[in-house]
C-alpha cells in the first residue's frame, strides 16, 4: 500500500460519501465507515491521516471517535468480525453457553484475533434480533437460534466459504 | 411488465438469520435453470409476521405460504409446483382459520405501524403508493402548518421510543421558534436491549417513516432531516437508502414536493456501535461527527438542537404512526387506546416465550396477554419466574403482577414501565442476581464516561453484584446499592444514568432473600452463579 494509494482511496471514499452531505461535518462517521469496511475491518492510521488532510479535521478528533464507538477499529482486526450478543435476552435464552462455546472453537477471549487471521471475537450490546435470540453477527449476516453446536458448524462453514450469504 | 407467477421470499432480519438470503438465492438459480424466469419474478419482503423455524415465502396469485427449512425444501417447491403444478401439502403454512373461534380473537393485532409489513416490497415506492402511500403527505401540503401540529395534538400520540412525550406539543415548541434553519431527525438507534420494533419497521416499510418525516418536517418548517441508524443495522440502512432514493426520483423528497413550493432533503447517517446516541443529544452530537456525549438540557432540540438550530427528534415508530392519523383523523387514533395513551403500541416480545416476536396491540393490553396470548407462554413447561417490561432501563416484575395493563400511565399507576414496549420473559432457571449482574454489566459498558455518578456508579454496582455471585455479599453491600441508585438518580447527567435505578431497584425490591440466599453459604443456591472453592483449612 503506497502512500499514494491511499490518498486516492480516502479521497474517493470522501468525494463518493459527501454526496449525502446536507451540512458541513454531517459525514465524518459515514466516511469512517466506508474506509474501515475497505480496508477489512479497521481504519490504519495513514488513511486517518489523510482523512485529516483533505476535511481538516484534527487527527485527534479523529481519533477520539474512533476510540469512542465500539463498531470502529484502529488495531488491524480478522477477516470475519463476530459480534455476539451479550444483552440480557440472549443471555437467558441459552447466550451465556453460546459464548463459551464460541470461544472455545476459536481459541480466543473477547477483543483477539485468530491466529490465522481469519476470525475476531468481539461482544456487542443488543443486536436488536431478540426474535431469534441468542444471536451473532458475522461482518454484515447474522446469525440466530444458536446452539453450542451450531456456532462451531457455522464456524466452520463460513471458514470453508460454503455460506452464500457471507461476505468477506 | 409483471410476470405470472411472483415468489415472494420473507427476508426481514429473522428470517434472514434463518438463511432466507441463502434460499432466495437458490431459488433464482433454480427457476433459471428450469428457464422458469420469463414467467417467475423471485422478489425479497419483509416479514410476514409470525416466526416458526423456517423461512416463509409466499406464491402469488395463488397466495399460498410455504415454510422452508433447507435446500430440499426450496428443490421440492420447484419441481412439484412450479413445474407440475401440484402443491407441496407438507410445507403448506395455513393462515389464520376464516372462522374465528373467541381464543384465537384474543390474539388479533391492530396493525397500524405494521399495516404494510409482509405485505409490499419494500424496496418498491410503487407498492408503497398503491396501499395509500404518500396520500397523507400531499393532503397536508394543502393545510396550514398549525392544522397539521393541532391533528397530532388531537390524536394524543405520544412518543414511541420510551420517554412518551406528547408528539404534536414537541412539534408546536418547535413550529414557534422563529429560524429559517430547522431540522427533523428519526431516532433509528435502536439499541435498548430487548427492542427489535424498530429494525422491522424500516426493514418492512421504510416509506412510512419517511413519509411520517416529510411530514412533520413541513408542520415545522424544516427543510433537512437525518435518519440515524445504528450501524450494525445493514439491512434497514440499505432499505431506507433505497427508499430515499426512489423518493426522490417520484418527487417526493427535494424541491417544490408535489408542486407546493415546499422543500425537503432527507439523509441516512449511520451510528457506530453506542447506545447512549440513542439519547437525543448524544445523537444531535454524533451527527455531528463527534463521539455521542449527551449535551446539558435545557436548551432542549427544539429550541436548540442540531447545529444549535431547532430541532424535531421522534422515533422510528413514531413518525411510522403520523402518515394514518392524517388520513383516519385524530379520532380514529384515539379510540384504538387507554384515556392518556391513544394508539397502537408494537411490543418486542422475547426472551424464554414459545412465540418470540413483534406484536403491535392497543394500548392498554396487559402483560399476561403479550406473555401467555400472543407469546404463548413459556418454553419447555417452566414456570415464569419475572418479566421485565420496557427494556434494560425498565421494570422487573414477578408473575403475580401480570394483570397490569401496559400504556403511558403505568408506570405512574403500578410502577411498571411500557418503556420501548419490550416483554422480556424469565423462566425459573435463573437466578436474580446474575440477571442483575448481566443488566448492570450493560450499563457499565456503555456509560459514555462523561459524568462520574454514572461511570463510577455503574462500575461500583458490578463489583458489588459480583460479590454476591462469588458469595461474598452481606446485607450492608445489598443496601449499600440502593445509596449508589439514589445517587444516581439524583446526579446522572443524562438519561442513561438516571435511570439505572429503576430496573435495579425493581429487582432488588422483589428478590431480596434470592440476594441474602447467597449470603453466608458455601455453595451458590441457585445453580447459576459459581463460588470460588473455599480452601480447606490445614491442621
Amino acid at each position: 500500500m503506497s502512500r499514494d494509494e491511499i490518498r486516492k482511496t480516502v479521497e474517493d471514499i470522501y468525494v463518493r460519501v459527501s454526496n449525502e452531505s446536507l451540512e458541513k461535518g454531517d459525514v465524518l462517521l459515514n466516511t469512517l465507515h466506508e474506509i474501515q469496511d475497505h480496508y477489512n475491518n479497521f481504519i490504519p492510521v495513514e488513511a486517518a491521516e489523510e482523512l485529516h488532510d483533505i476535511t481538516g479535521v484534527p487527527l485527534s478528533k479523529i481519533y477520539e471517535v474512533l476510540s469512542f464507538y465500539t463498531m470502529f477499529s484502529t488495531e488491524k482486526r480478522g477477516q470475519y468480525v463476530i459480534r455476539i450478543c451479550k444483552s440480557l435476552p440472549c443471555h437467558v435464552d441459552g447466550g451465556a453457553e453460546v459464548v463459551e462455546a464460541l470461544k472455545e472453537k476459536l481459541g480466543i477471549d473477547f477483543g483477539e484475533t485468530t491466529e490465522d487471521g481469519v476470525f475476531t471475537l468481539e461482544q456487542s450490546s443488543c443486536l436488536g434480533l431478540c426474535g431469534v435470540s441468542p444471536v451473532m453477527m458475522i461482518n454484515e449476516e447474522a446469525y440466530g437460534n444458536l446452539t453450542p453446536e451450531k456456532v462451531k458448524t457455522i464456524i466452520d462453514d463460513v471458514k470453508d466459504g460454503k455460506r452464500s450469504d457471507v461476505n468477506a | 411488465m409483471l410476470k405470472p407467477i411472483t415468489i415472494l421470499v420473507s427476508v426481514d432480519s429473522n428470517s434472514a438469520l434463518l438463511g432466507a438470503r441463502h434460499y432466495k438465492n437458490y431459488l433464482s438459480q433454480l427457476v433459471k435453470k428450469y428457464n422458469l424466469d420469463s414467467i417467475t419474478d423471485v422478489l425479497e419482503t419483509g416479514s410476514f409476521g409470525n416466526y416458526g423455524e423456517g423461512v416463509l415465502i409466499s406464491i402469488l396469485p395463488e397466495n399460498i405460504h410455504y415454510s422452508v427449512k433447507s435446500e430440499k425444501d426450496i428443490e421440492l417447491i420447484v419441481q412439484e409446483y412450479l413445474l407440475k403444478g401440484r402443491r407441496v401439502p407438507s410445507l403448506v403454512v395455513e393462515k389464520i382459520e376464516k372462522e374465528e373461534t373467541e381464543e384465537k380473537k384474543k390474539n388479533v393485532e391492530e396493525r397500524v405501524v405494521l399495516r404494510n409489513a409482509g405485505e409490499i416490497d419494500p424496496k418498491n415506492i410503487n407498492e408503497y403508493i398503491a396501499k395509500d402511500g404518500y396520500q397523507a403527505l400531499a393532503k397536508v401540503l394543502n393545510e396550514e402548518r398549525i392544522e397539521v401540529i393541532n391533528k397530532v395534538k388531537e390524536s394524543g400520540l405520544r412518543g414511541r421510543g420510551g420517554a412518551g412525550f406528547p408528539t404534536g406539543m414537541k412539534w408546536e415548541f418547535t413550529y414557534k421558534v422563529d429560524n429559517p434553519e430547522k431540522y427533523v431527525i428519526c431516532n433509528a438507534d435502536e439499541g435498548e436491549p430487548g427492542t427489535f420494533k424498530d429494525r422491522l419497521i424500516m426493514e418492512g416499510d421504510p416509506h412510512s417513516v419517511i413519509e411520517g418525516m416529510a411530514i412533520a418536517a413541513y408542520a415545522v418548517g424544516a427543510n433537512k432531516g437525518y435518519i440515524y441508524i445504528r450501524g450494525e443495522y445493514f439491512e434497514s440502512i440499505s432499505n431506507l437508502r433505497k427508499a430515499i432514493e426512489q423518493a426522490y426520483e417520484y418527487g417526493l423528497l427535494g424541491d417544490n414536493i408535489l408542486d407546493s413550493g415546499f422543500n425537503f432533503d432527507l439523509s441516512v447517517r449511520l451510528g457506530a456501535g453506542a447506545y447512549v446516541c440513542g439519547e437525543e443529544t448524544a445523537l444531535i452530537e454524533s451527527i455531528e461527527g463527534k463521539s455521542g456525549r449527551p449535551r446539558l438540557k435545557p436548551p432542549y432540540p427544539p429550541v436548540s438542537g442540531l447545529y444549535g438550530k431547532p430541532t424535531v427528534v421522534n422515533n422510528v415508530e413514531t413518525y411510522a404512526s403520523v402518515p394514518p392519523i392524517i388520513i383516519n383523523g385524530p379520532d380514529w387514533f384515539k379510540v384504538l387506546g387507554t384515556s392518556n395513551s391513544a394508539g397502537t403500541k408494537v411490543f418486542s416480545l422475547c426472551g424464554n416465550l414459545i412465540n418470540k416476536g413483534i406484536v403491535e396491540v392497543k394500548m392498554g393490553t396487559t402483560v399476561s396477554d403479550l406473555v401467555y396470548n400472543f407469546g404463548g407462554g413459556i418454553r419447555d413447561g417452566k414456570a415464569i419466574k419475572m418479566i421485565q417490561t420496557g427494556g434494560a432501563a425498565g421494570t422487573f416484575i414477578k408473575p403475580e403482577e401480570m394483570n397490569t395493563p401496559l400504556d403511558f400511565d403505568s408506570m405512574k399507576n403500578y410502577g411498571i414501565s411500557l418503556g420501548s414496549g419490550v416483554i422480556l420473559a424469565i423462566n425459573e432457571d435463573h437466578c436474580a442476581v446474575d440477571v442483575a449482574l448481566n443488566l448492570m454489566e450493560f450499563f457499565e459498558h456503555e456509560s459514555c464516561g462523561k459524568c462520574t455518578p454514572c461511570r463510577e456508579g455503574t462500575k461500583v454496582i458490578v463489583d458489588i453484584l459480583h460479590k454476591f455471585s462469588k458469595g461474598q455479599g452481606s446485607e450492608e453491600l445489598f443496601n449499600s446499592l440502593y445509596d449508589i441508585a439514589e445517587t444516581m438518580e439524583a446526579s446522572a447527567f443524562c438519561g442513561l444514568g438516571q435511570a439505572v435505578p429503576i430496573p435495579l431497584r425493581s429487582i432488588l425490591d422483589r428478590f431480596k432473600d434470592e440476594f441474602m440466599a447467597h449470603v453466608g453459604v458455601d455453595e451458590a443456591p441457585c445453580g447459576v452463579c459459581k463460588f470460588p472453592k473455599k480452601k480447606k483449612k490445614v491442621h
